[in-house]
């Protein structure tokens, strides 16, 4: 589904304050896998997300999405950014908003209603179609990009720090949302995350990436019983065994 | 609130009768020329203007001659120049060179007040209506344009990375996210605009060589010395910037919405 | 132009910008000489750019330029420091007593959408056409911008700032004077900065109406109603006023920052 190939990123490249983003990373995502990269913070863990969409070129190697190499936004790709209040627009009623996109698709107007309004529905938003991003909440927000996302039905979706701007209650209401919507479309996700015990929970699979420049220090597959739960999963033995792998492996690579 | 909103604007109408009253009183009293009481204002105003016949909307022969010239020139001059400014705001804005090898230029040619200009068209056009519209339009395109390429600068860098994750088209990238985005921006300078315009349109009426306009009329009243004529003028321009600025708020308020709903939130 | 190219622009740096803004004027002015040059445009209505140039440079040492020069500088100093002098106080006075605000609101409501020069037959009546006429006419245009800036910076004061010093004793005086007046700094000198470009529309506008006397105005009214008319002498006299224009911008453009350093300090930014 997606394979990255020694994948490297320099930003002002020359200079002699040049930023040595990530060097040598490999990773190979297969579909339908719900895949968390965790890592200490501003190690390069955007940048590898916007490479994979396309949106900045990598200095180095490789992406593939379904065998294609991207050098621009894949088809079929979608994103889900932390800054819901930036990445919203602030024009647009949230109907509009989620079939924005579908625009590329061919839809015709009330296809594009209908795809808008069971989309809002999949994220519990039957009801706030007509109002204005400003009018929700933090977490209401992140549901409508989130709704935006699956209307536009990706077989790729990347999340960058989806729950990083919400409440820690939002933040578990919204985690168990994607563990929901996951089941029911047939989709690869990547969600990136600072929060390992986020990247246990939801994972299937934690990728642990060092301080920059990123290169892969860990591989975790996470095997917990379904459906997860907040109290029992976060309980369970093999939770408390993986969180402080991972915990020991993003800490190991921090400090030094 | 709603009660205290109205409260104060009843109490602002009431200051502003006692204020009348005030000064119908004075210049009685005072009895000078050069300012005639407010009734006698209001008195000419009605006999000048609006005396006028029912099936006219009451509007005099003199009103039709002058007002509505002096509107459709103002109309006429702000719609050409604030279209001029959006189109070529939006074409310099997008382009992070293009403003960049223009500023110096455009910030030169709004620092120029308009009046200076006004003898530059005067001599390629001649008196008349061709100067006028000119003159206004060229006026107030630099607001206008300057602010839109401003806003148009300034679109969030996430919405815009969002537009191309989602591959939107670049008629649809313009018409939904940078127009949108500039929208703010825009009408900041328009409403520069709407008020610059309302003052170059009467300038340019009180050049010799008009023939009429509410400009024209205060000029003909000075020569005659009728100083009710001036005072009529006056405030009869008054209400009109008062009125125009209304309707521009009320537009404003319906294309900007979500902007000033949006901003009240985020500054609590 | 695409998504694409919008997001990735870098931002050049200031001696780019600078060179870019120095060529567009030089192209600019390459245009318009080779505009009246090549008799596109007849050189009667655009004379060259050397021509305009090197015309502004000779009225440099011209003294019947620069006695119009400076007496339209004179009014318009004149008229934009009455204009500050009255509507600062004045907008600490309203910005600070809700009920004189109240009672005041409505006068000036009335008063502001008067367009400024349609007043220019009425005062020209009432004390005559010399210098007192200018600098009425720009102190009554220019008092708006400012007393509309002065009360939006004082709706920004922190409302703490103020009640930390009376809780020391200071009295209401000098809480406006300590507290309320330079927060607002920032805003009243953008008020001032817009004030600048509306005295100088009026200064202008009132020489070429009054149509006599010295003064900038008068120089390029009476450079375009001679036969022929002498669009060199216009065109040099307009590029000294525009460039008065940006130069007095930019100043007051720095002074804005300067006074806004406290505002990037408190934010965490560097100014």
């Amino acid at each position: 589904m997606l394979e990255i190939d020694n994948l490297s990123h320099v930003y002002g490249g020359g200079s002699p304050n040049a930023h040595h983003a990530i060097d040598g990373l490999n990773l190979s995502v297969a579909a339908g896998e719900l895949l968390c990269i965790v890592g200490p913070s501003g190690c390069g863990k955007s940048t590898l997300l916007r490479s994979i969409a396309g949106l900045i070129t990598p200095t180095g190697g490789e992406i593939r999405v379904e065998g294609t190499v991207v050098r621009q936004t894949p088809d079929n790709l979608a994103v889900v950014f932390q800054d819901y209040s930036r990445s919203l627009f602030p024009w647009m009623s949230v109907a509009d908003n989620v079939a924005l996109p579908l625009r590329r698709k061919n839809m015709d107007k009330r296809q594009r209603r209908e795809a808008a309004h069971e989309a809002l529905e999949s994220v519990g938003l039957q009801d706030a179609g007509r109002k204005y991003p400003f009018q929700l909440s933090g977490g209401m927000q992140q549901r409508v990009a989130i709704a935006r996302a699956l209307a536009y039905r990706p077989t790729l979706m990347l999340m960058d720090e989806p729950f990083g701007s919400v409440d820690a209650q939002t933040r578990e209401d919204l985690e168990d949302l994607v563990l929901k919507v996951r089941g029911h479309h047939q989709m690869t996700i990547v969600l990136i995350t600072h929060d390992i015990d986020e990247s246990v929970y939801v994972g299937d699979r934690v990728v642990v990436l060092s301080k920059a420049p990123a290169h892969v220090v860990g591989d975790l597959k996470v095997e917990l019983p379904a459906p997860r739960d907040q109290i029992s999963t976060r309980e369970h033995p093999d939770f408390v065994h993986l969180r402080a792998e991972v915990g020991r492996l993003v800490r190991g690579h921090a400090t030094v | 609130m709603r009660r205290g909103g109205l409260r104060t604007a009843a109490f602002r109408w009431v200051v502003l009768l006692v204020l009348v009253v005030v000064w119908e009183a004075a210049t009685r009293v005072a009895g000078s020329t050069f300012f005639p009481p407010p009734s006698t204002i209001v008195t000419r105003m009605h006999a000048m203007w609006f005396s006028g016949p029912p099936d006219a909307l009451f509007l005099t022969d003199t009103a039709v001659e002058n007002i509505l010239p002096s509107l459709g020139r103002m109309a006429a001059g702000f719609a050409g120049g604030a279209l001029a400014g959006v189109v070529l705001g939006l074409a310099v804005g997008l382009s992070a060179r293009a403003y960049d090898y223009l500023d110096g230029v455009l910030q030169f040619l709004r620092a120029i007040p308009p009046p200076a200009l006004v003898t530059v068209f005067l001599v390629l056009f001649g008196f008349g209506l061709r100067m006028q519209l000119a003159f206004i339009m060229f006026s107030i395109v630099w607001p206008v344009l300057l602010n839109t390429a401003d806003g148009a600068r300034s679109v969030e860098p996430l919405h815009l990375q969002t537009s191309q994750a989602f591959r939107l088209s670049r008629a649809e990238l313009l018409l939904r996210v940078v127009v949108p985005s500039t929208l703010p921006k825009m009408f900041a300078g328009l409403r520069l605009a709407l008020s610059l315009s309302l003052i170059v349109m009467v300038f340019s009426e009180l050049l010799p060589g008009t023939t009429n306009g509410i400009g024209f009329q205060i000029t003909d009243a000075y020569s005659t010395f009728d100083l009710p004529g001036i005072w009529a003028g006056i405030v009869l321009l008054g209400v009109l910037g008062y009125l125009l600025n209304e309707l521009f708020l009320v537009a404003e308020r319906r294309v900007l919405g979500w902007h000033h709903a949006a901003q009240q939130l985020a500054v609590p | 132009m695409s998504a694409q190219t919008l997001s990735r622009a870098r931002p050049a740096s200031t001696t780019t910008r600078w060179s870019r803004r120095a060529a567009g004027a030089l192209a600019f002015a390459a245009l318009i000489e080779l505009a009246g040059r090549t008799g596109l445009i007849d050189a009667e209505f655009l004379p060259p750019a050397t021509e305009i140039v090197g015309r502004a440079v000779t009225l440099l040492a011209d003294p019947a330029f620069l006695g119009h020069a400076l007496t339209s500088l004179l009014a318009w100093a004149m008229g934009l420091g009455i204009a500050a002098a009255i509507a600062v106080p004045l907008g600490l006075l309203l910005g600070s007593v809700p009920i004189i605000d109240a009672a005041m609101r409505s006068v000036v409501e009335f008063l502001r959408p008067i367009p400024s020069v349609a007043l220019i037959p009425l005062v020209a009546l009432v004390i005559g056409t010399g210098l007192q006429l200018r600098v009425t006419l720009v102190v009554y245009a220019s008092l708006w911008p400012i007393l509309y800036n002065t009360m939006y910076g004082l709706r920004g004061v922190d409302p703490l700032a103020k009640e930390s010093l009376r809780s020391y004793g200071f009295g209401p005086l000098a809480v406006l004077l300590r507290v309320s007046l330079p927060s607002s700094a920032p805003f009243i000198t953008t008020g001032i900065r817009l004030a600048a470009g509306v005295a100088l529309i009026l200064t202008v506008s009132t020489e070429i109406v009054a149509g006599r006397g010295e003064g900038i105005g008068v120089f390029i009214f009476f450079a375009g109603i001679a036969v022929p008319a002498r669009m060199a002498d216009i065109l040099a006299g307009v590029f000294w006023v525009g460039l008065f224009g940006v130069v007095v911008n930019a100043l007051l453009v720095a002074a804005e920052r300067r006074a806004f350093r406290w505002h990037h300090a408190q934010l965490g930014e560097r100014p």
